[in-house]
């Protein structure tokens, strides 16, 4: 179907047939629930329950459950939103960006990149609606027909500017993530043994067939929701900057933010992909198709946006002290001695110096070394949050009204819950649908093995055969392009 | 035809029926109900009535299951004449308790008082009103009142207890005894006269909780008529005169009249204050130093020896201490020294300087001597005594608690236990005192009674009663009128004793006086033309030059501004008032120099056992700057064990550590302190304490600059643009707003302002703000709309930057001088043109309004707090609970949880919901009544016809509200005068065009160590007086 040079490395390894692809996909699909995860899913739940409690302490009793203060209107709810966001970065990116570029390495990880994407956004948009005093009325930010006459929303509000990049990205991410879903949804319902599954999957697929024509709209509606996903890999971080960056907080209002967020958005949502993709590969066996290289690859990726965001750290200086404006000035020197100085130094910790281990080849290739790294660029990215959110605001204009922050269990709780909330969503995600899109990745295997019979026969040693994959792209339109 | 035969299935139908046939006919039989045909069929029930019955039913039965809310709107059966829903009614009338006098007028809606205001027309507090003053309306609705006479704690009825009363008092063996705190109510004092006459025997016993003895008895037993307006140069000797000392809203107004400067008026007094503890008056003073206790005395002699001895040698030397001396005999007659002691000897000397000086007559008014502090230690020690050795025989508290505020506390609660000693109270709450009377026999509040009062001699006032009592009390007057036979009403029995003064017709004249609220006259016997001094400067001066110098640490006790002696310690409003120099609420603490702390290893918080002459409290520590050195301060006030919910068990109680020596109660003693493993944090307002070198945000100049220069005073932020430096305004990004009709403006003068904190606890009044507690003012929590930021000096400037490095200078200008300059800045919404916080809000919830008032729309408000953030001057309060009916706020802001205690909401205020962002609207509802009363009579509102809460209870004029768009009103006359002198708009550089101007503060001292001394011009000028 396409050619490919034989002397390249295969992006998955051990001579994988179609039918293996499909295998290996589908065994924990259909598979009992192993114990590991019934195990990792009741932590998870436990987890969420905490999240539960937690917001129903917020909703019941009001913001005040939380540590914030008249000084301080922002803090971990601000920092955890702009965190899950960003996290979800990596997963548009790999799937919109890389695939507009061609990165055929990305099919073994964009599903489950995806899934981290749309279930980071729904983290994501639980602290814009909570830290809300009264969410009961979050749809007044919708700009809804009512009955106040001419009442409008805001356009000059940055939060505004937030709803809709949030629900877009949402959105897309959604119907995107949904129709790669598609194909291999119809493997599954193929493969189904049970009533039940095979009416579910049956749903789920919505009739995929697996024709030429299907796969022909397939693949244009890929590309048409990946030109649409790429500009919001820009868009939405640049928004959310936005919230900052418009304001009159020294440390808040800086030009350079837009592109610095968006850097660091990839930056922790690339971490945030090892972490879960590391567990994922050793968890469900994938060790095949989420290779080394991968790993390599994404570290590669993490290390040049680390630096991307660390430039930006240093440039925030420089412009303090390049502008004489005092009480810029006076913020950034306070962010980094000021009593907050331990939130700053772990920030530039994690994101700017550990990421540079990654120029040795034997981390960038060591499986518990990476692990370890994308851990410490979670938690450094979240200060990252922390500092710019609470450094800036504690330590403003009016010295009367400095004021230091901390946080209530309330705080935690809800942050640590939607932690629940996110691995709960994904290890629901990782047992009932496919976490490798199987479809994609039959189209990089290597020529040269066996892929048993298949129904265009034109494979080397390929037997006519009334056996036929559904998901297998024996149809799709082929990409003549050479594998580069 | 041969008839076919018949069969039939049953007798029935061989009979044929009629009602057989009409089953027959009807094929599925009778159904029990059928459509409605009431006229032709009534034995089955129809099914439309059946529907409607049930239908109806349920509707009954489930609305009778949800019960309405009760709407306790009662028609006026008889509408009275003036009171008018909706439209308030301002009553004069005048609040005393026995601390600081203020003639008020209260606002009343639908005949109930809602707010106390400043009465312009008394020549004694000229319109000003103090923080407790304003405060003092919550005491009306507290709960913990008295609601009915009772004995020993059990309600009983009237009569019955005045028949036993009037059994007792006729067979008492002893003195009778009426206790009481000062009474400057000429009427009163005669009702207790003629009580006196009843049951003779009858001794009155005054005795002032913070005792001012030593001065009454120096000057003949009233204090002098000081007149701080006429005074070039004042020497305050530990007396907070603009606190609390005696009469502080008096003191404050006279005090302002020579500090306010314009461009006209370049002269100012010049303020020495020598005292221990950082005081309001300390902070407002030019040059303060700060002195142990003992060496008060020391300070006074040697003003004396330099002004009187002839410059006799003295133990005590200070540079700034001659320099007082020369400028007191520099000022000649337009000098005051005052003194807080209450040790005779020093007020003795004092008295002597102010004679020396040749102040009689002009800052001392010898025919206008005040009349607000009159108790008397000795008697009252003498009273304790006798009461405890069993020779009274009944005693009457008159408003006194003796059982909680007197050093001989424990003696007196010893006393009432002796069931021989007939005990009264007319106290309004069950407190220390009460509790351990035999009869509680309540006083109405003051809002309740009529009254009059002399707090100056000719200077009359009156109080009348606005609201009919809410409970079954009974005015104390006529408590005792009716004990002592006189079948009169005290409202009469008042009027009668005014007939004297307002001659001509007394009816019209007695109008005028109700209506006004005050008179001219007097009451009070004549004063004593020649006063005998106790003891004369000479021996005075030996007494203190022989006394020894302490050594150890020593304690200075202190009143609060808000909680002051602590009989209003229930009162939440005044809890949780910040302390105008530490910004503490909710408690006291023992403050403590910065030097000590660092001796002792003591961190803020940490809990201290303080124990005088065998009685300690535990208290926790606060460093406080200005704190002199070897002394630590305490304020009384707190640790009430029987106030309420409120103020019970809040801070310790310091009154036993006052002493008693020579009949006068010492209110500085040798302390021990020694540190205990407990912590306890204070509930501060403000934590971080300097400027950092902020010109942006406060501004301020000496005299001398000003002088020299007016315009130089005032930094002005330039911004670079293409064309040059220009003045903010002229680079913006937004259009600017046309104001048509009206553009409201303020005007705050930080030379006026004192701090005093009244107009924060007008706002909080006016609007409805709530309490919100101690731990969540340690939270940082408070809700106060408008506060007053309190900025120390520090020792370290940006000039260090060079020397020592950015990063360490900035870390060492955290720190205050260790007896720092403070500067007062009230802080509120400041109504920008181009307002950060309207911009940001998604839903529109804060906008501007046609009028230039940044507008909350709480409706709207969906709780973001984003506008807050983005607020640079950090004024919008989030309401983080639902601080009505959050349990957690029952016991503090109580008084929106109960019908009695909502009586005090403005209704004209929403009260906030939880998850809304509230903060300073000006006053619209004030703004929008001026304008519609202005309409109805087809005018223009007039200057000084709309003014805000803020603005109406500065006893200093320090705010001044009003329209920019009238030309003529003092607020424009303001923004153009000070432009480009004095005014300045707080972070001018952000180009929020705030509605508000700041006036540079201006202080008569050689140096400002406020900033750094580059930006001082005129830093060797030469010291300049008035």
């Amino acid at each position: 179907m396409q050619h490919v040079s034989p002397v390249r490395i295969p992006l998955v390894t051990s001579g994988k047939t179609y039918h293996d692809v499909t295998q290996d996909v589908c065994r924990q699909v259909e598979a009992k629930p192993n114990i590991r995860w019934m195990a990792a899913l009741a932590v998870a739940l436990f987890f969420l329950g905490i999240f539960f409690y937690s917001v129903y302490r917020t909703l019941w009793y009001g913001i005040g459950e939380w540590g914030l203060n008249k000084t301080v209107d922002w803090a971990w709810d601000i920092t955890n939103f702009v965190w899950w966001v960003g996290i979800g970065h990596a997963g548009t990116l790999i799937s919109a960006v890389l695939l507009l570029f061609r990165q055929k390495w990305r099919t073994s990880i964009n599903r489950a990149a995806e899934a981290m994407t749309i279930f980071a956004v729904i983290c994501a948009a639980m602290f814009p609606v909570l830290h809300m005093g009264r969410p009961w009325l979050a749809y007044w930010v919708l700009p809804l027909q009512n009955t106040w006459g001419s009442l409008w929303v805001n356009f000059n509000s940055p939060l505004l500017w937030d709803v809709f990049a949030i629900s877009t990205y949402f959105s897309v991410s959604l119907v995107f993530w949904y129709t790669g879903l598609i194909p291999d949804f119809a493997t599954i319902r193929d493969r189904a043994k049970g009533p039940i599954a095979r009416r579910a999957y049956a749903l789920l697929s919505f009739g995929w067939k697996g024709g030429a024509k299907h796969w022909s709209r397939y693949e244009t509606v890929s590309l048409i929701l990946a030109g649409v996903s790429t500009p919001l890999v820009l868009s939405v971080h640049t928004i959310v900057s936005m919230d900052f960056a418009t304001s009159v907080v020294p440390g808040w209002h800086t030009t350079i933010f837009p592109p610095y967020f968006v850097a660091g958005a990839i930056f922790s949502g690339f971490a945030m992909v090892l972490t879960l993709m590391l567990i994922t590969r050793v968890v469900f066996r994938l060790e095949d198709y989420i290779t080394l290289e991968h790993i390599a690859l994404m570290n590669k990726i993490m290390m040049i946006t680390g630096s991307i965001v660390g430039v930006a750290y240093i440039t925030e200086f420089f412009i303090a002290w390049y502008s004489q404006v005092e009480f810029e000035q006076y913020a950034f020197i306070n962010r980094a001695t000021g009593p907050y100085w331990w939130a700053y130094w772990s920030m530039m910790t994690c994101n700017v110096i550990s990421p540079q281990l990654v120029w040795i080849r034997r981390i960038r290739y060591s499986i518990p070394a990476t692990f370890i790294l994308s851990i410490i660029v979670n938690i450094g990215m979240w200060f990252e949050r922390f500092v710019i959110i609470v450094t800036s605001l504690h330590r403003d204009y009016l010295p009367s009204s400095w004021a230091m922050f901390s946080p209530s269990i309330i705080d935690i709780g809800i942050y640590v819950g939607t932690l629940g909330l996110f691995f709960t969503l994904f290890l629901l995600f990782a047992k009932f649908f496919p976490v490798i899109n199987m479809a994609e990745v039959k189209s990089i295997l290597k020529y040269g093995v066996d892929n048993g019979p298949t129904y265009g026969g034109n494979n080397t040693g390929a037997q006519q055969s009334s056996y036929r994959p559904t998901g297998a792209p024996a149809s799709a339109p082929v990409n003549y392009n050479k594998h580069d | 035809m041969q008839e076919s035969p018949k069969y039939w299935k049953g007798i029935e139908e061989l009979e044929n029926s009629p009602e057989f046939l009409h089953n027959a006919l009807s094929e599925f039989g009778t159904l029990p109900v059928k459509e409605s045909h009431p006229s032709t069929d009534d034995t089955v029930a129809p099914r439309r009535d059946f529907l409607k019955l049930m239908g109806f039913g349920l509707a009954a039965a489930t609305l009778a299951s949800c019960e309405a809310p009760v709407r306790k709107a009662i028609p006026y059966l008889n509408k009275p004449e003036e009171v008018d829903p909706g439209i308030a009614n301002f009553y004069a009338s005048t609040y005393f308790n026995g601390q600081d006098y203020n003639s008020v007028l209260i606002k009343t809606r639908e005949g109930r008082p809602i707010k106390v205001e400043g009465n312009p027309e008394s020549p004694v507090t000229r319109g000003g009103l103090s923080a407790r003053g304003q405060a003092s309306l919550l005491n009306l609705y507290d709960q913990a009142r008295l609601q009915s006479f009772a004995i020993n704690g059990k309600p009983a009825d009237k009569d019955q207890v005045d028949q036993e009363i009037r059994t007792k008092l006729a067979g008492v063996t002893g003195r009778i005894a009426i206790v009481s705190p000062t009474i400057i109510s000429p009427t009163t004092k005669r009702v207790i006269a003629e009580f006196a006459g009843r049951y003779a025997n009858t001794e009155h016993v005054m005795y002032d909780a913070v005792s001012q003895s030593g001065l009454l008895r120096a000057n003949g037993g009233v204090v002098p008529g000081y007149d701080f307006s006429k005074a070039a140069v004042i020497v305050s000797l530990a007396a907070d005169f603009l606190g609390t000392w005696v009469s502080p809203v008096e003191y404050a107004s006279q005090y302002i009249v020579n500090r306010k400067v314009s461009s006209s008026k370049k002269t100012m007094s010049r303020h020495f204050q020598f005292e221990p503890n950082m005081s309001l008056t300390g902070a407002n003073a030019d040059v303060r130093v700060a002195v142990k206790p003992s060496e008060i005395g020391k300070v006074a002699l040697a003003l004396y020896n330099g002004i009187v001895g002839g410059g006799a040698a003295s133990s005590y030397r200070n540079a700034q201490l001659t320099k007082a001396i020369n400028e007191l005999k520099a000022a000649g007659n337009r000098a005051l020294v005052v003194s807080g002691s209450n040790d005779v000897a020093v007020q003795t000397l004092v008295t002597a300087i102010n004679a020396a000086l040749g102040n009689t007559g002009t800052t001392i008014n010898p025919a206008a001597p005040s009349y607000v502090r009159q108790g008397d230690d000795a008697r009252m020690a003498r009273l304790v005594a006798d009461m405890k050795a069993g020779q009274v025989g009944a005693v009457i508290f008159y408003h006194a608690n003796p059982a909680y505020d007197h050093p001989l506390a424990a003696d007196v609660k010893q006393a009432l236990q002796n069931k021989n000693l007939l005990s009264i109270s007319f106290n309004e709450k069950m407190d220390e005192t009460t509790s351990l009377c035999q009869y509680q026999c309540p006083d109405h509040n003051w809002m309740e009674s009529w009254n009059d009062f002399e707090p100056r001699r000719g200077a009359l006032s009156l109080s009348q009663p606005v609201i009919t009592p809410l409970f079954k009390t009974r005015q104390a007057q006529e408590s005792l009128l009716v004990w002592a036979g006189n079948p009169n009403t005290y409202y009469n029995y008042l009027r009668n004793n005014w007939r004297g003064v307002l001659g001509g017709n007394f009816q019209a004249g007695w109008d005028k006086a109700v209506h006004d609220g005050v008179a001219a006259g007097t009451l009070s016997p004549a004063p004593a033309t020649q006063i005998a001094p106790v003891i004369s400067a000479d021996q005075a001066a030996g007494e203190i030059a022989a006394a020894k110098p302490g050594s150890g640490i020593e304690l200075a006790l202190y009143e609060k501004v808000g909680v002051g002696n602590g009989s209003h310690a229930n009162n939440p409003w005044l809890q949780e008032l910040p302390d105008p120099v530490s910004k503490a609420t909710w408690g006291n603490y023992v403050s403590v120099s910065r030097a000590m702390a660092k001796e002792q290893e003591w961190e803020q918080g940490d809990v201290i056992r303080v124990t005088a002459n065998g009685k300690s409290v535990e208290l926790p520590v606060l460093i406080q700057p200005g704190q002199a050195q070897g002394s630590v301060g305490i304020a009384i006030g707190y640790g009430r064990e029987k106030a309420g919910k409120v103020g019970d068990k809040v801070g310790s109680n310091a009154y036993p550590l006052a002493q008693l020596r020579n009949g006068a109660i010492v209110y500085n003693v040798p302390v021990t302190l020694e540190k205990t493993d407990a912590s306890q944090p204070i509930a501060q307002t403000q934590t971080h304490h300097t400027i950092m070198d902020r010109k942006p945000v406060v501004q301020e100049a000496t005299l001398a600059q000003y002088i020299k220069d007016s315009k130089s005073v005032t930094e002005y932020d330039k911004i670079s643009t293409p064309e040059g430096l220009e003045k903010p305004n002229k680079v913006s990004l937004w259009q600017d707003y046309e104001y048509k009709n009206h553009h409201w403006a303020m005007a705050i003068d930080l030379n006026s302002c004192i701090g005093c904190g009244s107009c924060v606890l007008g706002c909080q009044v006016e609007n409805n703000i709530p309490v919100v507690g101690k731990q969540e003012v340690i939270n940082r929590r408070e809700m106060h709309w408008l506060r007053i930021d309190r900025y120390y000096s520090s020792d370290t400037h940006k000039d260090s930057f060079e020397t020592e490095g950015k990063l360490a200078t900035y870390a060492l200008m955290e720190d205050p001088s260790d007896n720092p300059q403070v500067i007062f800045q009230p802080m509120l919404c400041q109504h920008c043109n181009h307002a950060p916080c309207e911009t940001v809000c998604p839903v529109l919830a804060t906008t501007h309004s046609t009028e230039g008032l940044n507008q909350m729309t709480y409706n709207r408000c969906v709780g973001t707090r984003y506008c807050a953030n983005n607020c640079p001057y950090k004024v919008r309060r989030f309401n983080w609970f639902s601080y009505y009916s959050n349990e957690k706020f029952e016991t503090v802001n109580g008084h929106m949880f109960t019908d009695l205690g909502r009586m005090v909401l403005n209704p004209d205020v929403t009260v906030r919901a939880r998850g809304v962002i509230e903060k300073c609207s000006f006053c619209v509802q004030r703004i929008q009544l001026g304008k519609l009363e202005a309409k109805k009579q087809k005018r223009r509102p007039v200057d000084g016809e709309v003014v805000t809460a803020c603005a109406q209870s500065c006893p200093t004029q320090a705010i001044v509200f009003g329209d920019l768009k009238d030309p003529n009103s003092r607020v424009s006359q303001i923004w153009r005068r000070e432009d480009g002198e004095r005014g300045f708009k707080v972070l001018d550089a952000i180009n929020t065009q705030p509605n508000i101007t700041y006036l540079t503060k201006i202080r008569n001292t050689d140096v400002s160590n406020f900033f750094a001394p580059e930006a001082e011009h005129a830093a060797k000028a030469e010291p300049h007086n008035a």
